[in-house]
């Protein structure tokens, strides 16, 4: 399956004083493949996204977009190169409406428009996510989910190559969920590089092509859905005990 | 919530919200309205007494610095207290170079002086936020203060400097209200721009800014220097006024605290919310220093704690609110007469 690795991560560490958040993790994920990070809370899924997204500098490791290496080149410079990015709790810019929260992904990033091609080109996010009439509202004004979905499509305003969505479907109902997903679906149908970590298992198998299990910063397990769910040592991980 | 349909193609919209390429009808409208205040304030030190013409000169200072305070801290909420660090270098500027060059050179070179001193100071401090940033700024004052007090001790002159330059009350009052309007022009031409842009974002959320895209460093510095350099042109406009520097006066603190408050009353969100504070205040000051002239910081400081508890979007916020309730009432009264007729 692997054409050209969109992004590759080589032992890639991430420590804090004395804890080791992230050890040691490396993976490939080629063009246009959805790669699930799971594993409990606490396991290192959101650092490592902060590694790629360059919230976070490593301290160790190399992470290469399309063999070029990232790691600790800063947000801004990544951001601009094609990585976008949710927030596993939601980032909204409170002070300015909804559509000026997606135009400001579209403006600086990776691909960049302005006026009316970009007032329109926001819109049509807005829409695509299912917020159709909210571009003038304030942003304070809207649920936690739809500032989820404000929050994509800031993603997505900059046309990114690959896509970092951490927990984005956590709290949808189920009719939601079922939009969301196809609405994942799109966006890997439209030639994107994606990475979610979830905690909805049902998400993860229709969406995955793999998965990398993580527990207390280190790969525990990688291969498809269906195969690492049934890993004794990630129901280890997730359960502690065979009897839940 | 609308869950339907949302994994549908994208559909392209046509609907048109205020486009930003192009100045639009509002805008030369807007852009009319101020040429037209300007021209009506540049005439009144003709009809004005003495007395007037120098409360003049002081808000025109004042609207000049307290604007170029808030193109910078407005957007980013950075609170910057070294306006006088930049204000006095322009006024020492003039004070130290007029035997060497004449008076308009050195107001040009105070502006140059001005974004270099602001570039090297942005770049190294405005990593650092919040309250850090604020003591930071404080303390620059009082750094180059020090300075300049040891050069003077060093170089055997005077506590300060005299400055002789010919200029009329009128002409004083003239230069420093072409300066404001550049800030104005400048702040309107960054507002609509994508570096206002930018900054409304890093205001927001650094974070986010950052991973949109935005070299959150740049930006901050360019406005920092832009800001900074109004600053100390105006040090440079008005040291001839003073005739008299030293470094207290210079670089005096109070002068940066006194900006922050009158934009801050006036309101930092619009362009041209500080106006809205400085003439209020200026009035305000004028008041207690002839009534009360023992008590002008404690008055000061008990403006200071009423604005910040009462009006904390400033006047200009006070304005919109009225304004929005204003509309809602007109709307619900709409509504009134329409359930009326609709009855009858």
């Amino acid at each position: 399956m692997p054409d050209s690795p969109a992004l590759t991560a080589h032992a890639v560490s991430k420590r804090f004083g004395g804890l080791v958040a992230v050890n040691d993790i490396s993976f490939a994920l080629a063009e246009n493949e959805v790669l699930g990070l799971i594993g409990p809370n606490g396991s290192g899924k959101t650092t490592m996204m902060n590694l790629i997204s360059g919230a976070l500098r490593p301290s160790a490791g190399e992470i290469r977009l399309y063999g070029e290496d990232i790691a600790g080149i800063g947000a801004s410079r990544i951001a601009r190169k094609g990585v976008a990015r949710t927030f596993q709790l939601v980032r909204m810019l409170p002070g300015l409406t909804v559509l000026e929260n997606v135009t400001a992904g579209g403006v600086f990033g990776h691909a960049r428009r302005w006026g009316q091609e970009l007032n329109d080109y926001a819109h049509a996010l807005l829409q695509r996510v299912g917020l159709p009439n909210a571009g003038d509202v304030a942003m304070t004004a809207l649920t936690y989910i739809d500032q989820k979905r404000v929050e994509l499509a800031r993603a997505l305003a900059g046309d990114p190559k690959v896509l970092l969505l951490d927990e984005w479907l956590a709290g949808l109902n189920p009719t939601e969920l079922k939009t969301g997903i196809a609405l994942i679906e799109q966006l890997r149908a439209e030639g994107r590089t994606i990475i979610i970590v979830e905690h909805v298992m049902h998400a993860i198998r229709s969406l995955c092509d793999r998965c990398i299990v993580m527990s207390s910063g280190a790969k525990i397990a990688e291969g498809t859905p269906r195969d690492v769910l049934a890993d004794a040592e990630v129901i280890r991980a997730y359960l502690g005990t065979a009897d839940a | 919530m609308t869950s339907e349909a949302q994994a549908a193609a994208p559909v392209p919209v046509t609907k048109s919200t205020g486009h930003r390429l192009g100045i639009t009808g509002r805008e030369w409208r807007n852009l009319a309205i101020a040429a037209v205040l300007f021209a009506l304030a540049a005439v009144v030190p003709l009809v004005g007494s003495g007395y007037v013409q120098s409360i003049a000169i002081s808000i025109a200072i004042y609207t000049a610095l307290a604007t170029s305070w808030m193109l910078f801290s407005g957007p980013t909420n950075y609170i910057s207290l070294a306006t006088a660090a930049f204000f006095g270098s322009g006024m020492y500027i003039v004070a130290g170079g007029l035997d060497l060059a004449p008076y308009p050179v050195l107001v040009l070179l105070a502006g140059v002086a001005g974004a270099l001193f602001a570039a090297v100071v942005g770049l190294a401090t405005l990593r650092i936020s919040g309250v850090y940033f604020v003591i930071f700024s404080l303390g620059l004052a009082e750094l180059v203060r020090q300075i300049i007090t040891w050069l003077q001790h060093v170089l055997g002159t005077m506590s300060g400097l005299y400055v002789y330059v010919d200029r009329s009350e009128e002409m004083f009052f003239w230069q420093l209200l072409a300066l404001t309007a550049v800030v104005y022009l400048v702040g309107w031409w960054i507002g609509r721009s994508r570096l206002g842009f930018a900054l409304r974002i890093i205001g927001n959320d650094e974070l986010v800014a950052v991973h949109c895209g935005i070299n959150t460093a740049r930006a901050k510095v360019i406005l920092f220097v832009i800001s900074s350099t109004f600053a100390a042109i105006a040090g440079a406009l008005v040291a001839p006024r003073w005739s008299y520097v030293e470094p207290t006066i210079a670089f005096s603190p109070f002068l940066s605290f006194q900006v922050v408050i009158m934009a801050l009353l006036g309101g930092v969100h619009r362009l041209w919310g500080p106006l809205l504070g400085v003439i209020p205040f200026t009035l305000l000051w004028e008041l207690i220093s002839a009534n009360f002239p023992a008590q002008t910081t404690l008055l000061l400081g008990a403006a200071f704690l009423l604005i910040v508890y009462f009006i904390p979007n400033g006047v200009v916020g006070l304005i919109e609110d009225a304004l929005r309730q204003r509309g809602e009432w007109l709307k619900s009264l709409r509504l009134l007469l329409v359930r009326r007729s609709r009855d009858a």
